[in-house]
């Protein structure tokens, strides 16, 4: 298939893997920030192709793990109040909240709708002029566009029955934190190409510059990826950190100005709690001023309720790349994807879960 | 996908039906359709007998008595619940008939006879019932499979989703014939009958609120044709799966597990549309989970796999039929695939649906 299959070449992926190997003095620690990255890492099995030379660590970045507890329990006292329509992506149901999941809340009655985009949220609003319709808008930079235009959408249309649950985060203050723990060993991230796509990849020039790592612009497909860390491993070779765009077909300089026109007029920047990290200052967007009608938490008086982690779990110290999930105490018998304890065991971009789920509990040995 | 440029699918329109005259009074389904009385006897009259036609029923007793063939009974039974009720490639009609021939077919059964219940909301339009029965009149025919008997029920609006239906299934196994999915070895080599995902991503794509545009169809088909041309070209068949809810990645953890073998499969030769392909990317699917519904797994011994894969390409369900991977006493219990760029990796059981990724 065109733009699909000559990323998927398995010939050519085994060539540049050989290529990193043999340019690889050394083990290094490469960060991908995404999850969608982690995805495609194990279930190609790159991280095996480049097993000696390249150190794949899992990042913070997939959206559903690192939206906190209290705003997944937010959504589900929301979500369980009667005549409202609450719109999700589908992987945000089976999330555990404190004690439920917004599948459990759909069981008992509550009107949950997986939607692909928050337009079709909006547009429900607009059919069901008597009922409060909710969309809840977490995610990157990447999801950030399309929930900026239900907004303005809904505000240029007088939809007054929309309203959004935001929880937006933002790559370049998570590498940061990452860069600034104590515990930090990533030598140099993969930053991800949707997010770029958005954003550009202006932003992370003061962050190579501060802190001297380099810093690759890649994709998701195999090739894609192995491209991104052969790039890197060159410049960790040759020691001079830079940024490099290895996404050149998707990700320009500047990136996409009219989304960030309209995502700056929606949202405005904000500190945000990040799931098993904590808050991270300037990490995140919520609805400006101008739109704060349209705020779910204040229209449904849910600002107060706050949770707690569960103590076993780990996946803070997954997401800053300090433990692999296989390392952690409970990965596999107090946490698996049927009874998660954290989200990165839930979604199926969430670091946990892809090792859970890909069988990295086995000796991949004896499938060789 | 070729999104946009084709239209979307439409549902067919019955809107010209003609309603035979003692049903007139009642455009829609009231609860006296499931009451036993004058309005249940016309349903069966004025629809279901004639879309089903067949000795057997027309004796309307409240059994239907049925010769006993030599061989042993197999018996199946299966309900039916999909939405949108008419998708591209069939309806809730193709699948009640041809999902409980392809589950008596896989333990090697020749299928013979089904029941059909329905299960109807209050407001249900008869037009579309008489749809759903004509098609499941001709699926039944195309299966050579006869309805030989039925049931009806109203439930009130609200509490149904249009309509459900349960077949249950009964086929004969000749004497001596041994398939069940404990059965593969060591060695077997595991085939596929064509393109996985088809029927999975054809009903996501009219599914309310996820509707995308593609050509995909669903790929429900009758299996028994398929079966009986493998059966006497290679009696020895071990395991034969159709790979419907949670797709092919379920069906081989089940042999693998029911068998106390590994299965290991080569993800390059799966046959997988482009359309089915794009869609599963877009939506962050994987299409070994994605449900089929006129397809089936057989391991064989290696010895006949050749000669099996060619019966599977000649029949008219299964052109793109592939040697798609082994049995191995390795990871007992464990689907595992060695990725199209060289790695491994393995592929355990869902916990519940597959559902879209964010991005």
């Amino acid at each position: 298939m065109k733009y699909l299959d000559e990323f998927r070449d398995g010939p050519l992926a085994r060539k540049i893997a050989r290529e990193i190997r043999q340019i690889a003095t050394r083990k290094w620690a490469l960060m991908e920030v995404c999850g969608g990255q982690t995805h495609s890492i194990v279930r190609n099995g790159i991280d095996q192709l480049l097993e000696g030379s390249v150190e794949m660590i899992h990042g913070p970045g997939c959206p559903v793990c690192v939206t906190p507890l209290g705003l997944i329990d937010k959504a589900l006292v929301i979500a369980s109040q009667p005549g409202i329509i609450f719109c999700s992506f589908g992987d945000m149901l089976r999330v555990p909240g404190s004690k439920v999941d917004l599948f459990r809340v759909k069981a008992a009655g509550g009107d949950i709708r997986v939607v692909y985009s928050p337009l079709d949220a909006l547009q429900l609003a607009r059919q069901n002029p008597e009922r409060q319709v909710v969309f809840f808008g977490i995610g990157f930079e990447t999801t950030a566009p399309a929930n900026a235009m239900a907004v303005y959408q809904a505000k240029l249309q007088g939809i007054k029955n929309f309203s959004m649950l935001v929880s937006h985060v933002l790559v370049p203050p998570a590498i940061e934190a990452i860069l600034n723990s104590p515990a930090c060993r990533v030598q140099a991230f993969l930053a991800a190409g949707h997010v770029c796509s958005v954003m550009g990849y202006w932003q992370y020039y003061p962050l190579v510059e501060r802190y001297k790592v380099p810093i690759v612009i890649t994709g998701f497909e195999p090739l894609d990826l192995l491209e991104g860390i052969r790039r890197t491993v060159h410049l960790l070779e040759a020691g001079t950190p830079q940024v490099e765009n290895a996404y050149e077909r998707a990700v320009c300089f500047e990136g996409n100005q009219p989304a960030q026109k309209l995502i700056s007029e929606v949202f405005e920047v904000t500190d945000r709690a990040w799931r098993g990290i904590g808050i991270i200052p300037r990490s995140g967007w919520r609805l400006s001023e101008t739109y704060s009608d349209f705020d779910a938490e204040l229209r449904f008086s849910v600002s107060d309720i706050t949770a707690e982690e569960s103590p076993l779990c780990h996946s803070g110290e997954v997401l800053q790349g300090n433990l692999k999930p296989n390392e952690c105490p409970s990965f596999g018998n107090a946490c698996t994807p049927r009874r998660p304890l954290g989200a990165t065991m839930v979604s199926s971009e969430g670091a946990c879960a892809a090792y859970y789920n890909y069988g990295r509990f086995v000796a991949l040995e004896s499938i060789h | 996908m070729n999104a946009s440029i084709r239209p979307a699918f439409a549902p067919p329109d019955l809107s010209q039906w003609s309603c035979p005259l003692p049903l007139r009074d009642y455009p829609t389904i009231v609860m006296g359709h499931g009451g036993g009385g004058k309005l249940s006897a016309e349903l069966i009259e004025h629809i279901f007998v004639p879309a089903f036609r067949n000795p057997a029923l027309e004796v309307m007793g409240d059994s239907t008595v049925l010769p006993r063939p030599a061989g042993r009974l197999a018996f199946s039974t299966d309900t039916y619940v999909v939405q949108p009720l008419f998708f591209p490639g069939g309806s809730i009609a193709d699948l009640a008939v041809n999902g409980t021939v392809n589950d008596l077919a896989m333990s090697g059964a020749t299928p013979l006879y089904l029941s059909a219940g329905f299960i109807l909301e209050e407001g249900f339009p008869i037009a579309h019932l008489a749809a759903i029965a004509n098609r499941m009149g001709e699926a039944a025919r195309a299966a050579g499979v006869q309805i030989v008997t039925g049931d009806t029920k109203v439930v009130d609006k609200g509490h149904g989703d249009g309509c459900y239906i349960n077949t249950a299934g009964i086929g004969i196994v000749p004497d001596g014939l041994q398939i069940d999915p404990t059965r593969a070895q060591p060695g077997d080599v595991v085939l596929l009958s064509g393109t996985i995902g088809d029927h999975g991503m054809a009903i996501m794509s009219v599914r309310e609120g996820l509707e995308f545009e593609t050509v995909l169809k669903s790929d429900t088909a009758p299996l028994n044709g398929m079966v009986a041309s493998l059966l006497q070209f290679a009696p020895h068949i071990h395991v034969l799966r159709d790979p419907t809810r949670g797709g092919l990645a379920s069906s081989l953890n089940e042999i693998a597990a029911q068998s106390k073998v590994g299965v290991l499969i080569e993800e390059r030769c799966l046959p997988i549309l482009p359309d089915v392909q794009s869609a599963c990317d877009l939506l962050g699917m994987d299409p070994v989970y994605v449900p089929n519904e006129g397809k089936l797994i057989a391991i064989v011994d290696p010895s006949v796999a050749k000669d099996v894969l060619r019966v599977m390409q000649q029949n008219e369900h299964g052109p793109r039929s592939a040697i798609i991977g082994t049995v191995t006493a390795q990871h007992v219990g464990m689907l595992a695939a060695r990725t199209a760029i060289g790695g491994t990796r393995i592929i355990p059981l869902q916990i519940g649906e597959q559902i879209p990724r964010i991005c």
